[in-house]
């Protein structure tokens, strides 16, 4: 056993919450979580750097006893997941910056909130045991309750029971269904039920409406995403950012490492009713994003449009639409963040996110009016941009599976510019004529240093995306090569059984 | 068997019926003076108790012709009675002693409630059943009533001893019943007649009554209805001993009762015990949305908690008696914390119960702000804290046995649950402050809260053993 890396990266930031619980200061505890965050980063590229990106199957596995009976703590991370840690891990440190002077009271608790939901997070792309990730998975409610609801807007108190009850009520029915998978595989070990348990087609309708109900909330796939706009407007910029970032992206994470490929059968059973609704979300929300009046709640309906890119690429089951989106889940990551806390800058000037508030920034706020510009393109999907690989390459596989459906895709990608573009001639064009932004400074240094590595990122991935397919290429083909060995089993074993059936009677 | 066998299978029980009479004479000769003297001669018994049914109770032996067995699975039980007993003292010395209340009988009285409780959990037969059950509720009787110039105690003290009385006579009737078509009143012989000449009506009617009784004892729908007038009424220490001794030795009770004398009869009660589970979640999880006072919220919640419990009994497997054990496990530590952090809601020296009074906690005092939240949200079975492992090995067995709609109502029951609290989390975390409580909190109290809090918060990590030991336990119950 190799030095237990993925340990490492996972609980560091746990280290750090500690040290700060032993110096609840407000200045200490600002430096220590961005000390600690920016360690865990740096742990997290090594991983990176260690990953082998030949090898198809997990790596930089650890295991050890847990609570016996099946149930291990065991680590590992393959194509899929790995690049999930970089991105959590990435993301953290411009969370804690972004929240230098926005957050004023009771920062230690906020600090150490943050470094405990990083723990979790990067915790539930490493698991390799069901109950170790649903108790990750589950675990992040908390803290993430607790920075909306203490940090968080006018209508917190409403906004974070939504999002605690929306999101709890979808996971304990995956709860009872990760139960039935270890009752009928003897362990809840995630290799092991990749590998070696073929579930019946029937039980895999009901395990795989049940983990449904959970990573369609998580998502939020439509209808049932109305926690994620409240959500959004009231929690802080940095929780934005993470809701956005990381959270969201746990949904598409568990379609792939989860329902996909043990539940095959299921799977494609259910494929017509996922592409539906991910249609109904890219074309809905984004005319509902078209009349926001809240920024920050236009970005999060723009959010849940995205997101229907991604389920619709990896139900197609093509190498194009699973790749796309997992890369949209990254870029997106990304993107959603920049804007979020591009809109965290205006508000910690202005205090208000209505969007007729602002106006004509760019004659006072040039460098802003620039950042903010890379991030809306790279929403719309501009080629260049990281927003474009994603969105192109899902609506291909949605092509190659049904030209239907990238069609109706297409004509969200027309909506998603319109809502972007207009929002942004709404805040950054025309003419300054509000007297309140006469005087509105343009980025400090420190939002320069947030905003302009994110900058990089977006465009470098938009022009040079290889080091990403790098690492999810050969996880990916070997998805989908288990998934249609797996369905071609199913579908022998269901014409055995009808064959069966005819010599009975 | 030689009567020295006999001895070593009562040992725990022994130490504590004869330990609380010599503390009985001390305080009838030195007067009210000898107080915190017998408190901690009563907590030294009940350690002195563990110790022997730890090292010296053997590992599997019956005595005086069956009517008592020792196995793990008392064990288990009885550390988990001596647990709540002796932390339930130490609150109750730190709660009446401001009060200028305190007095000699309260130690004793709660010694012989835990004399009655370990019979019952090491009871084999119905009559030792119902001596160590009438042991523990006459003496608990007296306990809720203990403040008895306070109106509402002394009503709790009524209500619950009109209501028990008839519960213990449902239950004895219950036990007539068996006898009089088993012919036996022993479990393993009930089991045995049962076995070979099936399960009859007038049996039947038999476990019905049986199982009204200890329903009630449990408190488990719809046998619920004196737990939130006993709990509010009775003073905090004593209704953190209801919570959570009296529940562990009645719930034992329940499991062995019923696993052992009627396995045959699996399909008769499982019906039964799935109802009152699904009911019992479902009330405790609704009612208590509505409450105001801080110990009829904890009320309806524990009737929500024997529900979850009771379901891993419906499974009517070791896995399920499993589930149950680690449940009472967690249960027991995390109620001892949150009635001591009850217990510190004090103003001006006198005990405050609204939950509104907690508003801002964690604000004023962060500490037991930080505690109180996780030990509700562990409460509300949210992973990684404790409560979500109890909850998970109850479903897991009620899964494995194939319950699969009470499991899901059961999950839906908690989502709803957790809307309260997390409703006492928000209070304390985002209202604005109430007036700060009294000054710091006693030694006793804060030292059960910091292992009730660490309970809570590293059972995750330090899971295994206590898996292993509650596994043992309940393999016991299944020879």
């Amino acid at each position: 056993m190799n030095f237990p890396i993925l340990s490492l990266v996972t609980f560091a930031p746990l280290i750090g919450a500690a040290a700060i619980l032993a110096v609840p200061r407000a200045n200490a505890a600002r430096w220590i979580a961005l000390i600690t965050t920016v360690v865990t980063f740096a742990v997290s590229l090594l991983v990176w750097a260690e990953f082998d990106t030949h090898v198809a199957g997990f790596q930089l596995v650890e295991k050890a006893n847990w609570l016996g009976g099946g149930i291990s703590y065991h680590m590992g991370v393959d194509g899929i997941s790995m690049l999930f840690v970089v991105l959590t891990a990435g993301l953290m440190p411009f969370c804690i910056a972004a929240s230098w002077d926005s957050i004023q009271n009771r920062v230690p608790e906020y600090m150490i909130a943050f470094l405990v939901l990083e723990t979790l997070m990067i915790g539930v792309f490493c698991a390799l045991d069901l109950v170790l990730f649903y108790v990750l998975f589950e675990g992040g409610l908390i803290p993430m309750f607790l920075i909306i609801g203490v940090w968080g807007g006018k209508r917190r108190v409403y906004a974070s029971f939504k999002f605690f009850l929306y999101t709890f009520t979808g996971s304990v029915l995956m709860l009872l269904a990760i139960m039935a998978m270890y009752w009928y595989a003897g362990t809840s070990d995630i290799v092991t039920l990749l590998n070696g348990v073929h579930f019946p087609p029937g039980m895999q309708t009901w395990l795989w409406l049940a983990f449904f109900a959970s990573f369609a909330v998580k998502m939020p796939m439509w209808p049932v995403h109305t926690w994620l706009p409240d959500a959004h407007v009231e929690a802080p910029t940095a929780g934005s950012v993470i809701l956005a970032g990381i959270l969201l992206k746990m949904g598409g994470y568990g379609f792939l490492r989860f329902s996909l490929p043990m539940f095959p059968s299921a799977s494609e059973m259910f494929a017509p009713l996922v592409f539906t609704l991910s249609i109904v979300a890219i074309i809905y929300t984004s005319l509902v994003a078209l009349a926001q009046e809240d920024m920050k709640k236009l970005i999060a309906y723009s959010s849940v449009a995205h997101m229907g890119f991604v389920t619709m690429g990896i139900f197609t089951l093509t190498h194009q639409g699973v790749e796309g989106g997992l890369f949209q889940m990254l870029s997106h990551g990304v993107v959603s963040g920049a804007l979020f806390l591009c809109v965290g800058v205006v508000y910690d000037r202005m205090h208000t996110r209505e969007i007729a508030a602002y106006g004509g920034l760019v004659n006072r706020m040039p460098i802003y009016a620039a950042c903010f510009m890379v991030f809306t393109l790279a929403n719309v999907g501009l080629p260049g941009t990281s927003g474009f690989i994603g969105e192109f390459l899902t609506t291909l596989g949605a092509f190659l599976h049904n030209s239907w459906i990238a069609i109706f895709a297409a004509t969200g990608t027309i909506l998603s510019a319109a809502y972007a573009l207009y929002l942004y001639r709404r805040i950054i064009f025309g003419a300054l004529v509000k007297p309140a932004l006469k005087t509105i400074q343009d980025l400090s240094l420190r939002e320069v240093a947030i905003l302009a590595p994110l900058v990089v990122v977006t465009i470098v991935l938009g022009v040079y995306p290889k080091p990403v397919f790098d690492v999810t290429t050969p996880s990916v083909a070997k998805l989908i090569h288990d998934n249609q060995t797996a369905l071609a089993f199913d579908h022998a074993a269901g014409k055995v059984a009808i064959l069966e059936k005819g010599t009975a009677r | 068997m030689t009567l020295q066998t006999d001895l070593m299978v009562l040992l725990p029980e022994l130490i504590l019926a004869v330990g609380a009479m010599a503390l009985l004479l001390v305080g009838a000769v030195g007067g009210e003076r000898t107080t915190p003297m017998i408190t901690w001669g009563a907590i030294g018994l009940l350690v002195l108790s563990g110790v022997a049914a730890v090292l010296w109770m053997p590992d599997h032996a019956t005595a005086f012709h069956g009517a008592f067995v020792a196995d793990s699975f008392a064990r288990f039980a009885k550390l988990l009675i001596l647990i709540g007993a002796a932390f339930s003292i130490l609150l109750a010395d730190e709660f009446f002693l401001p009060l200028v209340q305190a007095r000699f009988e309260l130690p004793v009285l709660m010694l012989l409630a835990t004399l009655g409780m370990l019979l019952m959990v090491s009871a084999n037969s119905f009559i030792s059943l119902y001596m160590g059950l009438e042991l523990q509720s006459l003496a608990l009787y007296v306990l809720a009533a203990f403040n008895r110039d306070h109106l509402r105690s002394t009503e709790a003290g009524l209500k619950y001893f009109v209501l028990g009385a008839l519960s213990s006579g449902m239950m004895l009737y219950g036990i007539t019943l068996i006898y009089g078509f088993t012919g036996t009143v022993e479990f393993t012989r009930v089991a045995q007649v049962t076995g070979q000449a099936g399960v009859g009506i007038g049996l039947i009617f038999g476990l019905v009554f049986l199982i009204s009784g200890l329903a009630f004892k449990v408190s488990a729908v719809p046998f619920h209805m004196w737990t939130p007038d006993v709990y509010e009424g009775a003073p905090t220490p004593i209704t953190a001993y209801l919570a959570t001794a009296a529940k562990v030795a009645a719930m034992a009770l329940f499991l062995r009762a019923i696993l052992t004398a009627f396995p045959h009869a699996l399909v008769q009660w499982r019906q039964i015990i799935i109802a009152i589970s699904v009911l019992s979640m479902a009330l405790g999880a609704i009612a208590a949305l509505g409450q105001k006072n801080i110990k009829r919220l904890m009320a309806y919640s524990s009737i929500g908690h024997m529900g979850y419990a009771l379901l891993g009994l419906a499974a009517g497997t070791a896995v399920g008696a499993r589930g149950v054990l680690i449940y009472l496990f967690i249960y027991v530590f995390t109620n001892l914390g949150v009635f001591a952090c009850i217990q510190a809601m004090r103003r001006g020296g006198k005990p405050v119960e609204a939950i509104a009074d907690l508003a801002g906690l964690a604000r004023t005092h962060p500490k037991l702000g930080l505690i109180f939240s996780l030990l509700f949200l562990s409460l509300a079975g949210l992973p990684p804290l404790a409560g979500f492992f109890a909850k998970f090995y109850v479903f897991l067995a009620a899964i494995q046995a194939g319950l699969i709609w009470p499991a899901v109502l059961g999950v839906l029951a908690s989502a709803i649950g957790l809307v309260y609290y997390l409703r006492l989390v928000k209070v304390m975390y985002f209202d604005e402050p109430a007036p700060a409580f009294d000054g710091a909190m006693a030694p006793g109290s804060r030292a059960i809260l910091v292992i009730s809090g660490a309970v809570a918060l590293l059972f995750i990590v330090a899971a295994s053993p206590i898996i292993s030991g509650a596994d043992a336990a309940a393999k016991a119950l299944f020879p």
